[in-house]
């Protein structure tokens, strides 16, 4: 039988937007009509007809961040409803759909907060404390065309499919927007995991961990108290085990590091 | 009129790039550093190629757009990527690759391009193991294959349905450990709005940043584009809704040679379209004809029908009967067109009639459906996250859709276009696929350009410029781009007129794919010609552009995207219009054998069209360069 749309009826909602015109101005929620809405419009397209609308009347259109619409590039970063990436499990803003929502529903929408990721305008935030998480040591040092014959290194299948479990994050900072203490565990984890459950990843794992989890600090990240919101908001539905994992291999690289210093010839740091 | 000089070395296929590796001049180790690259672009392409240049000792400046690197297109490739590893001991060869992309593009792409291609691919996916990309990998622990439309052999190594996302994230990582080295200047938000030329040569570029409206000027001793295709010339396609042709098209009104435009790829197995509103298509993997089969009913009466109650005597699985060696797998070129002629006949499928079944009944048989899930399930998941259908269940529904565009700025064999210092990388430049691109080979081009080719040939032109030699500017060239683009920001946002920018876009997007999609006529192409400067007129008339320029305006950045589609859309159809012949993407009604197929015309267009600017309201100039086969028969594409 051909599955059903859930409804083909059309839909009419209210928006409550967040509005701020830059970075040091108030922000405050202004209210849209969004009437006659398809339920296979993405919600996104809903956004876009809004602003279409808002144009035409004169109005300054609402700024949102989005490019791939279809989950992968980790551009898209609402809140909805109090939900980063709104409603719906393992899905990004550009994912969720109008039939996700009744007739006559009030839908709010945010920008993700987080002190660490303030906000451009509107809906747009700065979340390029991410990348410099990633700079600190988010990588295996391989320059281009020193690389070994690929299948020289075996790499054992379980371990190659949960690094690419930890691999899949696409870094959209739901995480941190989900936790209360807007930490960026689940983020680093599990670039830590990923990098760290690959033979190739062995020989900067200490570094590694060390360096992106005091950047992350030092970026004004929160700490973690275990209250898995993050796992739940993440699109890709990243495990929190990831998390102790990072955790044990912290523990283990600040022991080592403690009692086995760098030999002095051993050159720079990780940058 | 430009001189197009391919500089292609002599000697026998096999051993041109190594010789010519092996002659080219050098830049020392000491005085690398004193020069400078911009790169604009950090997809697959940009950021292998930053990475690379950074490592190798120069000082490299790289913008974006996005607000992350991270964030480039390339990440939304999902099926994979070619490598002539042989792995699987099924016959490939770099000689086998080679041939296979050369034919797959129609015997029109350069020999001597695609077999260095098919050498470096085997490097490629070395350099990606030991970054940590997580291939799929057998239980041995060794690599996995699949295999992709256009070949015979399993060669496509891939990362569950997220090949791109992990082979960016790579370059990226090795972007991100440059950048805290401080060997890569990194800007984001960043959008280039004018190339600047010195001299005749290319030594900088002009920039917006997007948060701030603020226009900056940037010098360098040379300029690497790696900015992407422009399918979203189409408005509908399966780009990511930024992407767009605005640096390619600005260095092609500086100069710049732009070739081959009405190359554009038409991809077979997307998601229909379901309504006005959409603003995007879903591409489902090519991968999923290894395993999905094609069919619509054989009755129009049964095109409305449940498919799972129309019997199997009823259906038409048409690719296996019109070509039975290759069947599903056929090149995509030639899949979105057998999709086409069965939707006019009146077969296709779904509300609006344009679609087809890719049905994996059969395959769920044969794995069960956890076999299938394995493979598949994140596009699975995403199909019916798109249209509430599961298609465990149900045929998934498809239809083509731009997808990839072959065409681009001409470059010679060491990537630079003919304005020297300016290169061009990956989907930018027209360079390796020809008319047709075979799945999987994108990424391969894009990594390859970037990672293996770049680094070499950008020292033969920089060992030519004395070291310090970079202009100032303050120079007078540096003020004009800058004046240009302050001329044109103000003018879009003066005009106030009467409609948004998504309605100039959406017509444009019409006009294309109705008179310059999957088939084109001279009279549809002369309609196009002639509609398309009107729509032109309009937008600048009427087009309203809310906000300031002095902060984030993504009205701004989208009008001056489309201003610049409304240009080059025009040009592409003249492209189309003038190659009478049918290849690969470019399929002209008038050029076709009995049974369909493209009609090639060597003797007339056995070569590359490169259009050259000439000031604003005037015709470009078609220049060309004539495609030599030494080494392989340029024959008609056989698939049956
Ligand atoms: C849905 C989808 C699936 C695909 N799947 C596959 C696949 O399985 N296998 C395959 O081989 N190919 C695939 N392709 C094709 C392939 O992904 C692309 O051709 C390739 O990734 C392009 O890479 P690129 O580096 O050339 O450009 P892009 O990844 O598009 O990067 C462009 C970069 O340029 C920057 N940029 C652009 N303009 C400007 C400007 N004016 N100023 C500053 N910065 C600018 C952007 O910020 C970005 O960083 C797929 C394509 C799509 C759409
Ligand atoms: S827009 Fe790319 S993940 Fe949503």
């Amino acid at each position: 039988m051909v599955a059903e749309n859930t409804s083909s009826r059309s839909l009419s909602i209210t928006l409550r937007v967040w509005r701020q015109a830059g970075p040091t101005q108030p922000g405050k929620f202004v209210d849209y009509q969004s009437k006659d809405l398809s339920p296979n419009m993405s919600f996104l397209e809903m956004l876009d007809v809004v602003n279409d609308e808002l144009t035409l009347k004169g109005e300054e259109p609402i700024a949102f961040a989005h490019d791939c619409r279809e989950g992968i590039c980790g551009t898209c970063s609402c809140t909805i409803n109090g939900k980063p990436h709104g409603p719906g499990k393992g899905v990004a803003t550009c994912q969720v759909y109008m039939r996700a929502f009744r007739d006559g529903d009030v839908v709010t929408v945010e920008p993700f907060r987080a002190a660490a990721f303030p906000v451009i305008k509107d809906l747009i935030t700065d979340r390029s404390a991410f990348d410099k998480i990633q700079q600190a040591g988010g990588f295996i040092t391989a320059r281009t065309g020193s690389a070994p014959e690929a299948n020289g290194l075996p790499v054992p299948k379980p371990d190659a499919d949960l690094a690419m479990d930890a691999a899949a994050c696409i870094g959209c900072g739901a995480c941190v927007a989900a936790c209360k203490n807007a930490s960026a565990m689940l983020f680093v984890a599990a670039k830590v995991s990923h990098l760290g459950l690959l033979p190739q990843g062995q020989a900067e794992r200490d570094r590694r961990v060390l360096s992106m989890v005091s950047t992350m600090d030092a970026l004004g990240f929160g700490n973690c108290t275990n209250q898995y919101e993050c796992s739940a908001a993440c699109p890709k539905l990243i495990t929190h085990d990831f998390i102790a994992r990072m955790n044990r291999d912290y523990l283990g690289a600040s022991l080592r590091a403690a009692f086995k210093p760098e030999s002095a010839a051993s050159g720079g740091g990780a940058g | 009129m430009a001189t197009l000089d391919s500089k292609i070395p002599s000697g026998p296929l096999a051993d041109k790039w190594r010789n010519h590796k092996a002659n080219i001049k050098l830049v020392n180790p000491a005085n690398k550093r004193k020069y400078e690259v911009i790169v604009v672009g950090a997809g697959l392409a940009g950021a292998s190629a930053a990475s690379s240049l950074g490592d190798l000792g120069y000082k490299v400046k790289c913008f974006v757009f996005h607000d992350s690197p991270r964030r480039a297109h390339s990440i939304a490739a999902q099926g994979g990527i070619n490598a002539a590893k042989n792995y699987q001991n099924d016959g490939d060869s770099v000689h086998r690759l080679f041939y296979d992309t050369l034919k797959g593009g129609d015997y029109r792409a350069r020999e001597a391009n695609v077999h260095r291609l098919a050498e470096v691919s085997v490097n490629i996916i070395d350099q990606c193991v030991a970054q940590g990309v997580p291939f799929a990998r057998e239980y041995g622990g060794l690599l996995a294959n699949r295999s992709f439309g256009g070949a015979q052999v399993s060669r496509t190594f891939y990362a569950r349905g997220q090949t791109g996302q992990q082979l960016l994230l790579g370059a990226y990582s090795a972007l991100s450990r440059t950048i805290g080295q401080g060997l890569v200047e990194m800007h984001t938000h960043s959008e280039m709005l004018d190339l600047v030329i010195v001299d005749g040569q290319a030594k900088g570029i002009i920039v917006r940043d997007l948060v701030t409206g603020k226009i900056t000027r940037h010098a360098a001793d040379a300029v690497v584009l790696a900015t992407g295709g422009y399918g979203n010339v189409f408005n509908l396609a399966t780009y990511a809704r930024g992407s767009n042709a605005t640096a390619i098209w600005r260095a092609y009104k500086r100069g710049a040679c732009i070739a081959n435009l009405c190359y554009t790829q038409i991809h077979p197995t997307c998601i229909p379209v379901s309504g006005d509103y959409q603003s995007k298509l879903t591409l489902m993997s090519e991968s999923l004809r290894n395993d999905g089969r094609i069919w619509v009913p054989k009755k129009k009466e049964d095109a409305k029908k449940d498919p799972n109650s129309i019997p199997e005597a009823d259906r038409d699985y048409y690719l296996e009967r019109m070509y039975p060696s290759f069947g599903n797998l056929c090149p995509r070129d030639i899949a979105s067109r057998a999709a086409k002629r069965v939707c006019d006949e009146g077969r296709g499928v779904g509300p609006t009639g344009l679609g087809v079944y890719l049905d994996f009944a059969d395959a769920i048989k044969r794995l069960g459906e956890n076999g299938v899930r394995e493979r598949y399930g994140n596009l699975f998941d995403i199909y019916h996250e798109i249209t509430a259908e599961s298609a465990y269940k149900v045929p998934m529904r498809i239809f083509p859709a731009v997808h990839y565009t072959m065409g681009g700025l001409w470059v010679d064999y060491n990537l630079m276009s003919n304005v020297p210092g300016l290169f061009v990388l990956g989907e930018a430049n027209f360079s390796d696929h020809g008319a047709n691109r075979l799945g999987a080979s994108a990424l391969m081009q894009g990594l390859a350009d970037g990672y293996f080719v770049i680094p070499y040939t950008i020292g033969d032109y920089l060992a030519g410029q004395k070291p310090g030699s970079r202009p100032s500017t303050d120079r007078p060239e540096f003020k004009a781009a800058e004046d240009n683009v302050t001329a044109m920001t103000n003018r879009l946002l003066s005009s106030k007129g009467k409609h948004p920018v998504s309605y100039y876009h959406k017509r444009l997007g019409k006009i294309l794919w109705e008179f310059c999609g999957m088939a084109r006529t001279k009279e549809g192409l002369e309609k196009a010609l002639k509609l398309i400067p009107e729509l032109r007129e309009e937008f600048w008339k009427d087009v309203l552009v809310p906000g300031s320029g002095d902060t984030l305006n993504q009205s701004l950045e989208q009008a001056g995207r489309v201003a610049d589609f409304l240009e080059l859309g025009e040009l592409m159809c003249r492209d189309a219009l003038t190659r009478e012949e049918s290849c690969g993407g470019h399929f002209r009604e008038e050029h076709q054998f009995p049974d369909g197929e493209c009609k090639r015309d060597d003797a007339s267009f056995g070569h590359v069209a490169a259009w050259e600017y000439q000031g604003e309201g005037k015709t470009p100039l078609r220049n060309i360069e004539p495609l030599n086969y030494e080494f392989t028969k340029m024959s008609v594409r056989n698939y049956k």
